[in-house]
């Protein structure tokens, strides 16, 4: 079974959300970024993003496009990416880091460069469940889909505030593993304040897929969590990490290490 | 990826309701600007339909805008080159100084009709982004103008202008700081704020519509082209010369000549210091099929699928890709594409004033060097037309630090 799939049904029977932490790969380098997967998954995180850093990234907010960047200026390389992922499995023997689910987020141009199908298995080769791929819309993500569902790899699509219903539908049926629902319309980001309407959106799509629906973009705190917990199937937080490996250049690793751990246990408490 | 260049006709009625132009083009662009687009493309087909619409459109490239430009016969240049007969598509001598105002009249009308407060547009060399603000100034629009910061410091006179126009000029200062730098932060205005802003692209990029939108506005060239030279010569031309970065200008002047086979078409890339990796902006020359800003189409991309840093003397052609349309052209062997080095524009841009008193822009210089090339081998009696995008008065700081002048 594929590990997102084991996630959330286990959470099912937990009745609460997943907390799903998301990092930049390589920034400040990887085997921080190593270290910070094994202490976060420690600290209470039920899956992982690993977002892999491209030079024009679009659909990205300015805190997680300037951790990109310090990653690439240091020429970090996509085997090296997966190495590490390899490494952090290979490691895990039977505990905790065996199940946990693990998503590469990424531009398709990294993708197409690949090869999709040779990109795909080399993800699922080093330890990845399943992609999120933000610049690819449901009108161009048929090959992906299929070559994905063939390895078992999972990939999530993303509804947005901006998505008709219809659409959202769509786009429902061809995704797998879990839906991206995105907060708030514009890029990822924290935000003080959620948009009224978000717990609506999010109730309405649970009645409509079977799929689990996870909410992300702008949840920075643990106040959120609490607000949020109740209509998601899965939380992702993303800017509110990375902001904090701006400053790890110069700290000791046990440092940056330590400190986002904690942050990561304040958010799971809120969950639980 | 690469289509076998053996001819296949390139088909004029492209793109297909998926915006694809053979293999290129698409929307790889995040769910949240999917509705805009969409939207957009509702709005410029029912643009295309009104009448009035094209009537008002019409009426500003006439009275404001100065259209048609002329087509020019260039007596010394072609006694120069010694061969075909060269003659100039007075694109600079447009209101704004580029053909940049043709496409961004069109959107912002475009804007004005969807309800939209504010538009944003990002900028190279600064022509689009003084066209952008010219145009909102006319019509009463909040404008907003991103811009790479080197591209700012090689192009002030054209900051000052667009400031002095009432657009707020906000700098880059991400990557390489320069017009590809500039698209993406115009993206990321956009997908927060594609609600009340349109979103003025200035070249044949980006997620479709945009590369058909801004073909179709800047194709006025290529018709006015075809009908002074039928005019004028009773024939027409053997073969036509624009510069390609994204490929605006390009694009406008090709495409009314797509199905004229007897036409020669042939695009200039910035070929920079050379071709070593970093030192060029030649897409199509030295780049392979990949994605980057929202569409499918050449691009200089390392194995890992990252963008490559380009370099070009010229602000507006400083760009790591090219538009969806120029490479199925290229792919369909419809269009010859070659590459001109820093050098060989510079040279062009000083021939060029002191042969026919014009002072191109240094991105018009590519193709002014490339018609050079071209018009021995074509031959006496045929007939070349350069499209003259723009005009130098922009680039006069810029050459003069170059040259080691003090202005």
């Amino acid at each position: 079974m594929n590990r997102i799939d084991a996630l959330f049904s286990s959470l099912k029977l937990e009745h609460r959300p997943a907390l799903m932490p998301f990092i930049t790969a390589g920034d400040p380098d990887l085997a921080t970024t190593k270290a910070l997967i094994e202490e976060m998954v420690v600290r209470g995180a039920d899956m992982i993003e690993v977002g892999i850093p491209y030079s024009d990234p679009i659909a990205d907010g300015p805190v997680i496009a300037a951790s990109y960047t310090r990653a690439l200026r240091k020429g970090l390389k996509q085997a090296e990416i997966l190495k590490t992922i390899r490494s952090i499995r290979d490691e895990a023997g039977s505990g905790p880091l065996s199940r946990t689910p693990m998503v590469a987020m990424l531009s398709y141009s990294i993708i197409h460069r690949q090869g999709v199908e040779s990109f795909l298995k080399r993800a699922v080769e080093a330890g990845f469940d399943g992609v999120i791929v933000p610049d690819l819309p449901v009108e161009e993500s048929e090959d992906l889909a299929g070559l994905a569902a063939g390895l078992n790899v999972k990939l999530i699509q993303l509804i947005t505030p901006t998505t008709p219903r219809d659409r959202a539908l769509a786009i429902a049926k061809s995704t797998t593993g879990f839906i991206y629902y995105v907060s708030v319309s514009g890029l990822t980001g924290e935000r003080q304040s959620l948009p009224p309407d978000l717990a609506d959106n999010v109730s309405w799509l649970r009645t409509q897929t079977d799929l689990p629906v996870c909410i992300g973009f702008g949840i920075s705190s643990p106040d959120q969590i609490r607000e949020l917990s109740p209509v998601a199937d899965g939380l992702i937080v993303g800017s509110a990490l990375v902001r904090r490996l701006a400053d790890a250049e110069g700290k000791p690793r046990e440092a940056v290490v330590d400190d986002i751990g904690r942050f990561v246990a304040d958010l799971s408490a809120a969950l639980r | 990826m690469a289509l076998n260049a053996s001819k296949v006709r390139a088909d004029t009625s492209l793109p297909d309701a998926l915006g694809r132009y053979g293999a290129f083009g698409g929307r790889f662009v995040p769910e949240t600007l999917m509705d805009a687009l969409n939207r957009l493309s509702a709005a410029y087909a029912e643009t295309k339909a009104d009448p009035t619409f094209q009537a008002r459109l019409d009426d500003y490239l006439r009275d404001y805008v100065g259209r048609p430009s002329p087509l020019f016969f260039a007596k010394r240049l072609t006694e120069l080159a010694g061969g075909a007969d060269i003659y100039l598509k007075r694109e600079d001598l447009n209101h704004t100084g580029a053909h940049k105002i043709n496409n961004a009249l069109g959107q912002v009308l475009i804007a004005e009709r969807m309800g939209k407060k504010r538009v944003i547009a990002e900028t190279g060399a600064g022509q689009h982004g003084v066209a952008t603000a010219t145009a909102c100034a006319l019509l009463g629009l909040e404008c907003t103008i991103y811009m790479g910061e080197e591209d700012i410091r090689r192009q002030k006179l054209n900051v000052f202008n667009m400031k002095t126009l009432g657009a707020s000029v906000v700098p880059v200062t991400t990557g390489s700081r320069t017009l590809r730098d500039a698209t993406n932060e115009a993206m990321r205005d956009w997908m927060g704020s594609s609600g009340e802003t349109h979103y003025t692209i200035g070249s044949v990029v980006g997620p479709h519509p945009f590369p058909m939108i801004v073909r179709d506005y800047q194709a006025v060239i290529g018709r006015e082209t075809k009908r002074q030279s039928l005019e004028k010569l009773g024939r027409l031309p053997d073969a036509l010369v624009a510069c390609v970065g994204g490929g605006s200008n390009a694009a406008g002047m090709f495409y009314p000549f797509i199905d004229d086979e007897s036409v020669e078409l042939i695009g200039a890339e910035a070929g920079g210091r050379g071709p070593t990796s970093g030192e060029h902006a030649s897409s199509l020359t030295q780049g392979r099929p990949g994605v980057l800003h929202g569409s499918f189409s050449y691009v200089l991309q390392d194995d890992d699928g990252q963008t490559d840093d380009v370099h070009s003397i010229s602000a507006g052609l400083d760009y790591p890709g090219v538009g969806p349309e120029h490479s199925y052209w290229k792919d369909a062997g419809r269009v010859r594409y070659e590459s001109i080095t820093d050098v060989e524009a510079l040279e062009a841009y000083g021939r060029l004033a002191r042969l026919e008193g014009i002072l191109p822009a240094l991105e018009s210089s590519h193709a002014v060097a490339q018609a050079i090339k071209e018009a021995p081998a074509l031959g006496a009696g045929k007939v070349l037309v350069i499209c003259l995008s723009g005009r130098g008065d922009k680039d006069a700081f810029e050459v003069a630090r170059l040259r080691g002048e003090p202005m």
